[in-house]
């Protein structure tokens, strides 16, 4: 058993005229090694607190927050590796509903905006469509999104401009989808992103890749629609 | 007390895997349809599902879905039902076909056709030599099916209620289902849901195990309403422990490493499957497999200072096996058991996984409960797909694999017998009965006022302790009888349970308690049913009966809630189109 310190924000609308930080206290074992073990124990103790988890592996994107001021997931973050007292804010950016809990509704208004799903209006053959396995590898770092938000709560364009900058996670989206050989409406998607705002507000701060949980690279992803825009328009 | 009444065509409970297939048959059909989701549908557990789907597709080798259903049967030790097992193998190829088309990312072969690899008990010529059935999208085949399907739910403008939890299903005087009540978690409101049909795709309960695979929202929500509203779960007793979970984490990792060449190993250094299952080796099916790890570690030849664990070796892949087929796992290796598989192998225990029973459906997803004479009259208006359901094709023990499966093609064969329902039986909604909400507001109530109770975390906790001890992968009538015991008097508990938080706005106490409810009739169910039956069968491995007997066991457990009586109905042995599979020595 050993104690850690907290620093927890809260805010239940029901009671509270504002938002406070809470100075807390908790006793974790030894077999408490993720940051959401953690929280699940301060739970225990008050069941007030709000916070969204699910499947404790970093696979289903719901324990997003801000950890000691960086974005994360809580069940793959190593508790003690934080320096205490650990200070969890929710995701920077959107509306705060309770605790720890955001309002995503901007963030996935975003996602839907850039189609996320692969348009062939050819007719489907009887069988696979066939992709070679080089096609194929084209989509490794953008499929394996979990729509956490990690990263367009980090970007300062995504919070200037929630309603009109697609952020990181909806444009590694789209290019998941321009990338796939089986999508016929690549010209149809630059088209979408074709304006002032939806693309061209990313300054390659970079903030997206240094936080993503799974590693992936989102600038890199805008890099490459850039260039096709750039490329289409000579 | 009156509650807003909102009116759907088609209501669907859960947007996981089956929820989302449904979904996309009724929307695209030109139904008005409500998917109720505890969290944004891409969170829901399909997303953790990661070696692949099965279907005899034969892109590596000769395969047909008759070796495939062979493969089922044998694999569900005779329990499954052979009419629901061919349905599913026979509609494999076109499913996952159908997933590719929907834009699945499927890893690839040379020849652009989509990459299977071998899995436990994927056989071909009837139980002969292995077969590499398993489409995969690397280990993330599950977040890439639940994606697509999201996706492409979003293309047919499926309406969602995100974070809505449904808290009970709604019967008429005679016994129809009508609706569901539900709370919208951002708000705390009570809805009743009207609908012409409900399917039910809760998924699974794993959570009433303490060491589980399973995400914190497996909690039988699904099984919970049915079995309150008077139709009793089948074959409870029948869980998975799937053979490698992290030891101590509990997550999960896939069969399919051991598909792509990993072994187990003792602490010798055996490879001890080659004694268990001198065939298949490590490629035997679960039970098998956990159960031989669990002779290894109780006869002392468990790994590491407690001995409390094997070792699963993959480094002879090589690193580009690994990155390349295996980059979630390695990546799940580093962040939970501290070691980089590509240089040292991954502790694992067998650990909780899969529920085989749930709410009896045939093969077309339609909710069947004995009525008279009759041990399957269809519930009219009530539909239930994926792990929550019980066709039954998973039997007593499920194939690797087959899961996934399961949720696309019963999803979609639900989704088709709801719109039949819906236009030819039921054009007009039912009446909803007086009061419809009065029950799930009386729920609600009693947590409101409640004092002097139980913590919930406790009765958790408590509940946990009782199913791990008495419910594992040996069991014993005295285990057993003690178990039922104990876990009634943790039941009388939860009828005690008392939350702090009294907000309205996200008061996820309030959740808890509630699932709280749904999660000890699971465990209830789960032990009366195991304690019942005196036979060894898949996962139910009893010591003290430690032979499959078809001749008194060869049948369907059912549970009901009052009195927690028992009773049971026969396999269906007779399949659609084909021989029945007669019982044979499962061997591996």
């Amino acid at each position: 058993m050993e104690k850690m310190r907290f620093s927890l924000y809260r805010y239940n609308p029901d009671k509270d005229a504002k938002p406070y930080m809470q100075d807390i206290e908790v006793e974790v074992d030894a077999t408490d090694v993720k940051l959401l073990d953690a929280l699940v124990k301060l739970k225990a103790v008050d069941d007030t607190l709000s916070f969204r988890r699910s499947c404790r592996e970093g696979i289903c994107g719901s324990d997003a927050m801000n950890i000691n001021g960086k974005n994360g997931l809580a069940c793959v973050t190593d508790l003690r590796s934080l320096k205490q007292p650990i200070t969890l804010r929710p995701l920077p950016g959107l509306p705060v509903i309770r605790d720890l809990i955001v309002d995503m509704t901007q963030f996935f208004k975003q996602y839907h905006s850039i189609k996320p799903y692969v348009v062939n209006d050819t007719p489907a053959p009887e069988r696979e469509r066939l992709q070679s396995p080089e096609d194929r590898k084209e989509l490794d770092g953008l499929y394996e999104c979990i729509l956490c938000a990690c990263c367009s709560t980090s970007c300062p364009s995504f919070w200037w401009n929630p309603d009109k900058f697609v952020g990181p996670a909806g444009l590694l989206a789209a290019y998941r989808f321009i990338a796939d050989t089986r999508d016929t409406i690549t010209s149809e998607r630059l088209d979408n992103l074709e304006d002032p705002y939806r693309l061209f507000r990313c300054h390659t701060i970079m903030n997206c890749v240094d936080v993503c949980p799974k590693g992936l690279n989102p600038t890199k992803a805008i890099g490459k629609i850039k260039d096709l825009m750039v490329r289409r328009a000579v | 007390m009156s509650v807003p009444v909102r009116r759907f065509d088609a209501v669907i409970v859960g947007g996981g895997g089956a929820g989302l297939r449904a979904a996309l048959q009724l929307s695209e059909a030109g139904l008005k349809t409500a998917v109720l989701s505890k969290v944004f549908p891409t969170r829901s557990h399909t997303v953790a599902a990661q070696g692949g789907i099965s279907a005899s597709l034969g892109n590596v080798q000769e395969d047909r879905w008759d070796w495939h259903m062979y493969d089922t049967v044998k694999g569900s030790d005779w329990l499954g039902d052979q009419d629901a097992i061919e349905f599913m193998c026979r509609k494999a190829p076109e499913a996952v076909i159908e997933l590719e088309h929907f834009g699945m990312p499927f890893d690839r072969l040379e020849n652009g056709k989509i990459y299977q690899r071998p899995f436990g008990g994927h056989m071909a010529n009837f139980g002969k030599t292995p077969v590499q059935r398993a489409c995969a999208v690397a280990d993330r085949t599950g977040h890439a099916m639940l994606h697509t399907l999201y996706q492409r739910n979003v293309r047919a403008n499926t309406q969602f209620f995100v974070e809505w939890m449904a808290l009970d299903l709604i019967r008429d005087a005679d016994g129809d289902v009508v609706g569901v009540t539900a709370l919208e978690m951002e708000t705390g409101e009570i809805s009743v849901l009207h609908a012409k049909a409900v399917l039910f795709a809760t998924g699974g309960a794993g959570r009433i195990f303490s060491a589980s695979t399973n995400a914190f929202i497996n909690t039988g929500d699904g099984l919970g309403m049915t079995i309150r509203a008077g139709i009793p779960l089948e074959d409870m007793e029948f869980w998975q422990f799937h053979p490698t979970g992290v030891a101590g984490a509990g997550v999960l990792i896939t069969e399919g490493v051991r598909g792509e060449g990993g072994i187990l190993l003792n602490c010798n250094g055996e490879r001890f499957m080659e004694r268990y299952a001198p065939n298949a080796k490590d490629l035997a099916s679960r039970d098998v497999v956990s159960r031989a790890m669990a002779v290894e570690i109780y006869e002392g030849r468990g790994c590491g200072k407690n001995k409390d664990h094997v070792l699963l070796k993959l480094d002879h892949l090589g690193p580009e096996i690994i990155n390349q087929r295996l980059p979630g796992i390695r990546e799940i290796a580093i962040k939970f058991a501290g070691v980089d598989p590509i240089k040292e192998p991954i502790p694992v225990v067998p650990t909780c996984h899969y529920q085989m029973g749930g709410i009896p459906t045939n093969y077309k997803g339609e909710v069947v409960a004995p009525k008279g004479d009759n041990p399957e009259d269809r519930v009219n208006g009530f539909y239930a797909a994926g792990e929550c359901a019980c066709a039954s094709v998973h039997g007593a023990n499920r194939l690797g694999t087959n899961s996934l499966l399961d949720l696309v093609v019963f999803g979609k064969s639900a989704g088709e017998s709801m719109i039949e329902f819906i236009r030819n039986e039921r054009p007009a909604h039912k009446p909803l009965p007086e009061n419809a909400a009065d029950y799930s507001l009386s729920r609600i109530a009693r947590l409101e006022n409640q004092t002097n109770g139980e913590e919930v975390a406790d009765v958790r906790t408590a509940m946990q302790q009782v199913v791990q001890r008495h419910a594992g992968v040996f069991r014993t009538q005295e285990v057993l009888e003690e178990g039922v015991k104990q876990i009634k008097a943790v039941a009388e508990r939860v009828k005690r349970t008392q939350i702090k938080d009294k907000s309205q706005v996200w008061n996820t106490a309030r959740i808890e308690a509630l699932e709280m409810d749904n999660l000890i009739e699971v465990a209830l169910a789960t032990l009366i049913s195991a304690e019942a039956r005196k036979e060894s069968r898949g996962a139910h491995a009893r010591d003290d009966f430690p032979d499959r007997n078809d001749e008194t066991w060869m049948k369907h457990t059912l549970y009901s809630r009052e009195d927690f009586k028992l009773s049971y109905k026969p396999v269906h042995n007779q399949p659609l189109t084909v021989d029945y599979i007669a019982p044979q020595k499962r061997v591996y």
